[in-house]
């Protein structure tokens, strides 16, 4: 698909939805709709979706250990073991695992070959994806973690703590988190990255630019209601509140900016589990990381194992037995 | 091999640039130099898998199945159950291209189709049209297309552009191993049989006679009777050569491509020399006389059916425990699958060595002990006779192979034998050895001579930081334990870097070993001059 069409049709997507809100909630009213409707089967399909998902991967089993191992396997007692990139016993896969899920270790190995005349290739360490991508990933989560305070009362120390910390820096009356700039910086240099790097804007799909238009889209939402339209925090946490209750109330006067960005979060939760942002289980699952290069130490059993036609030794022998003997080879049946 | 037909090396197109149109529009063309040839019926039908005919991929028609895509379909969806790495590789994948450039064909290439994540689509976007519900309703918009002709023979294509290296799983934040999808692809196009000759050869010659060449018991005598009356011209002894005989202590099991042609038959010499100079209690085997297993480049069954013959033999030879020589896809198969496989081995012991008494507990399960694990234990404890200075012509870098690099972790092992064996010893620049190790360009099956341009280029990379050190440090052997690299790098290094051989480990292990009896050494293994015997050989010559 040409990539300029695959990026505006997800920016029209996006622009839909936003006009939906806008026009549900501002012209025709329909504000329960927007406010409690929406959202509690989104998060319903989320939760089934996420966990539907995860089971489907889970049925399916594993017949092979097959480790991608990065560095020196455990073998010899005098031998430097690579522990983190070999790992050789269930701790070491734990620590494997937690270094790739919480610091992308695996992307922190990139490297970019460059061609030069002759030809020649060079290689030079590019840490950019991955700067990238920690960026986007941390900021996410800190964002989600405080919104926290919206469905909790009191709202827990260190919901309040990490908003404190992250507001440090009072750049602007209210508060300018740090978290939203790297956030919709992050997000804005992933798309960009799709779209200027040639090799990557090849392979990317309608499927790619959307989710990352799609939460640019709540990242700027989120601080228009911040910074512009000074929607009424107590009102959102009533909503929330509510919600987190099961006994709703749609409070009067919230902006229709609040219900653009509790739409598109809708959206989002919604598609999650059928899309490529499932990776975030699927790390785990991966069976070239959380295997222990253990092999031929410990017997990995495939549940499906079953009985193959071989060519026994016996039928060699019958195919070659006047030559073996002929040669001086020891033959089972004379 | 033939490299007459191609540019010379500085002529070699490599662009990067990606086509104008759209990958799934982009046709794909059957160049000659870039393909390999089918598998000859009879040895589709010695096996007794699929639809075995003549055919051509240049021809229109490829004679398949009426029902091919059903078959194929309802392959995809056994397999989608069967392994969760493949169904997982086919849902997480977040196009983030930090694969791409890490695979050798692209880089050798330019052809965005051998960018490991779009080998994938190829096979994903199949899948997300059969499987997903996206791809049921939205298409080509979620990246879904149908399978028809025109995708089978792209799949044909780049699947067997694949040399299962595992590098890109590497690099990816999620694992995705595109060797592993490639099996998987290559096992689907075995249904409908869609195979090239260069690997379903070797499987019915392995399956029939127990090694690659189909060469029966009484050829193997000759042949390895050949290199002892070599080792008597070099060395003065005879050694042993110990062939299927019950009840001794170890099996030993190496890749056919070791015996078969120079320089893996002087790595064979070196284990005779080296077995026969320890004592060891040890037999060879005409039965399991192949230790390399193209199932591996087949399918999982194939790889079950030909690997079952080690153990088999063990336990008929009545032997303790198994030693495997050098090779790479080997490895992978004896250290990642011959369990699963075909074990438990309860009637072998876990492996010990008879000379320095240690237990190898990472083999206790599997009972089979790497060459180069063996061989070093014997350095440490300095059980081994050591000259390294017969080896002073040499100047030496090492390639990991990609198996014993990125699916086992044999890393170390290598390289502390080559440096007791061999003064000059220099590493390739980081990024290209160890577990960033680049393929040769001809495993899984590519080696052979019509696909002589592809493997060219995939071994680009590999040559590349050959030549690195070729200049900086006038490194003239490129060693490796692997018969296959033994093979294709030769051919690699004419085309790239024409003054670098290649050899194996313990070639320069027996270079190296002083042995009891033995007649001064005028010349190595390869019949040259010793250093400062030069001028001996000249007299000898007048
Ligand atoms: C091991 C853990 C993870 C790694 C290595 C990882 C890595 C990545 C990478 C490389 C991208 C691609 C950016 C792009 O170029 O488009 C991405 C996107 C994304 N990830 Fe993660 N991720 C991880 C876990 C998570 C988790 C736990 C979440 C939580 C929901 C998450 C949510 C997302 C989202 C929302 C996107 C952007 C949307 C998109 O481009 O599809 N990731 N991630
Ligand atoms: S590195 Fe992994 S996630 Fe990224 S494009 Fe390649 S296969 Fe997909
Ligand atoms: S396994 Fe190797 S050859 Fe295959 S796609 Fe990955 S890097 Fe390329």
């Amino acid at each position: 698909m040409n990539p300029w069409y695959s990026v505006l049709i997800s920016l029209f997507i996006v622009i839909g939805l936003v006009l939906i809100a806008l026009i549900g909630v501002g012209s025709i009213g329909l504000n329960s709709l927007f406010g409690v409707y929406i959202p509690y089967v989104a998060f319903a399909v989320f939760i089934i979706g996420f966990i539907w998902r995860v089971v489907e991967w889970a049925r399916a089993p594993v017949p092979f250990k097959i480790p991608t191992t990065g560095g020196q396997g455990k073998s010899l007692p005098w031998m430097k073991h690579e522990k983190l990139d070999s790992p050789f016993t269930t701790g070491q896969v734990i620590v494997r695992m937690l270094l790739e899920v919480f610091l992308f270790r695996s992307l922190f190995r990139n490297v970019k070959g460059e061609l030069r005349g002759g030809p020649r290739l060079t290689f030079a360490s590019s840490k950019w994806l991955w700067l990238f991508g920690i960026l986007f990933h941390y900021s996410f989560l800190t964002i989600v973690l405080r919104h926290l305070r919206f469905f909790t009362e009191p709202v827990p120390q260190w919901v309040q703590l990490i908003s404190s910390l992250d507001g440090f820096f009072e750049i602007l009356v209210p508060t300018f988190f740090l978290t939203d700039a790297a956030f919709l910086l992050a997000a804005t240099l992933l798309f960009l990255r799709r779209v200027v790097i040639p090799q990557v804007r090849y392979i990317s799909l309608p499927n790619d630019y959307f989710p990352l238009l799609l939460i640019l889209g709540i990242g700027i939402s989120g601080i228009l209601m911040r910074q512009v339209f000074h929607v009424d925090l107590e009102k959102v946490k009533e909503l929330a509140i509510g919600l987190a209750a099961f006994s709703p109330t749609v409070p009067k006067e919230l902006g229709s900016v609040f219900y653009v960005h509790l739409f598109l979060v809708s959206v989002l939760a919604a598609y999650i589990p059928w899309s490529k942002i499932m990776h975030a289980a699927g790390v785990f699952m991966s069976p070239t990381r959380n295997m222990a290069n253990n092999n031929r130490a410990v017997r990995h059993i495939n549940p499906w194992n079953y009985p193959v036609k071989v060519h026994t030794y016996e039928e060699y022998e019958d195919d070659f037995r006047a030559k073996m003997k002929e040669v001086g080879l020891p033959v089972d049946k004379e | 091999m033939s490299l007459e037909g191609l540019p010379k090396p500085e002529n070699l197109h490599i662009d990067f640039e990606a086509p104008q149109t759209d990958w799934m529009e982009t046709p794909t063309t059957f160049r000659s130099g870039t393909f390999s040839f089918p598998a000859a019926p009879k040895n589709i039908k010695y096996m007794g898998m699929a639809n075995p005919r003549e055919w051509s991929p240049t021809e229109e028609d490829w004679k398949l199945p009426d029902n091919w895509r059903q078959i194929i379909l309802d392959g995809l969806k056994e397999r989608l159950e069967k392994f969760r790495s493949f169904r997982l590789f086919m849902d997480i994948c977040v196009r983030c291209g930090a694969c791409a450039d890490k695979c050798h064909f692209f880089l050798g290439g330019g052809d965005p189709k051998n960018m490991p994540v779009l080998r994938a689509e190829l096979l994903r976007s199949v899948y997300r049209k059969d499987y997903t519900l996206a791809g049921k309703i939205l298409g080509r918009m979620v990246g879904a297309r149908d399978l028809d002709l025109k995708v089978l023979k792209e799949w044909f294509y780049y699947f067997y552009q694949c040399t299962e290296c595992r590098r890109c799983s590497l690099y990816c934040p999620y694992g995705i191993d595109t060797a592993e999808i490639t099996m998987i692809g290559r096992e689907l196009l075995n249904l409908v049989g869609l195979n090239i000759n260069w690997v379903q050869e070797p499987v019915a010659n392995c399956f029939r006679t127990g090694n690659h060449l189909g060469i029966p018991p009484h050829g193997l005598i000759d042949m390895w009777e050949f290199c002892v009356d070599d080792i008597e011209n070099v060395t003065g002894i005879r050694v042993d050569l110990p062939v299927n005989r019950k009840g001794a202590e170890i099996l030993m099991v190496t890749p056919s491509g070791d015996y078969f042609a120079d320089p893996g038959t002087y790595t064979f010499m070196g284990y005779l020399m080296l077995f026969h100079e320890l004592g060891l209690d040890y037999t060879w085997s005409t039965y399991a006389s192949e230790g390399g297993n193209f199932g591996l480049f087949t399918s999982h069954e194939t790889i079950k059916r030909l690997n079952a013959k080690i153990y088999a033999e063990a336990k008929r030879l009545g032997v303790k425990w198994i030693l495997g020589g050098e090779c790479g896809h080997m490895w992978r198969v004896i250290h990642q699958y011959m369990d699963t496989m075909n074990g438990p081995a309860d009637f072998l012991e876990v492996p010990k060595s008879p000379f320095t008494g240690t237990v190898f507990e990472n083999a206790r399960s599997s009972k089979m002990v790497h060459i180069t694990e063996f061989t070093s234990d014997l350095i440490k404890h300095g059980k081994l006779n050591l000259d390294p200075s017969r080896n002073d012509k040499v100047i030496a870098t090492y390639h990991d192979s990609c198996n014993t690099a990125r699916a086992a972790g044999l890393l170390d092992e290598p390289r502390y034998v080559i440096k007791a064996v061999c003064n000059n010893f220099y590493e390739m620049p980081e990024n290209t050895i160890r577990e960033e190790t680049f393929c040769c360009g001809g495993g899984a099956g590519l080696g052979n001579d019509e696909n002589i341009e592809m493997r060219m280029r995939g071994g680009f990379p590999r040559a590349n930081a050959v030549n690195y050190v070729r200049d900086e440090h006038g490194v003239n052997r490129l060693l490796c334990m692997c018969a296959i690299d033994r093979a294709t790098l030769t051919a690699l290094m004419h085309y790239w870097a024409p003054d670098v051989e290649v050899g194996g480990i313990h070639e320069l292990v027996a270079n190296a070993l002083i042995m009891k009896g033995e007649d001064e050494r005028k010349t190595d293994l390869r019949g040259e001059p010793l250093p400062g015997m030069e001028d001996m050989e000249e007299e000898e010559d007048v």
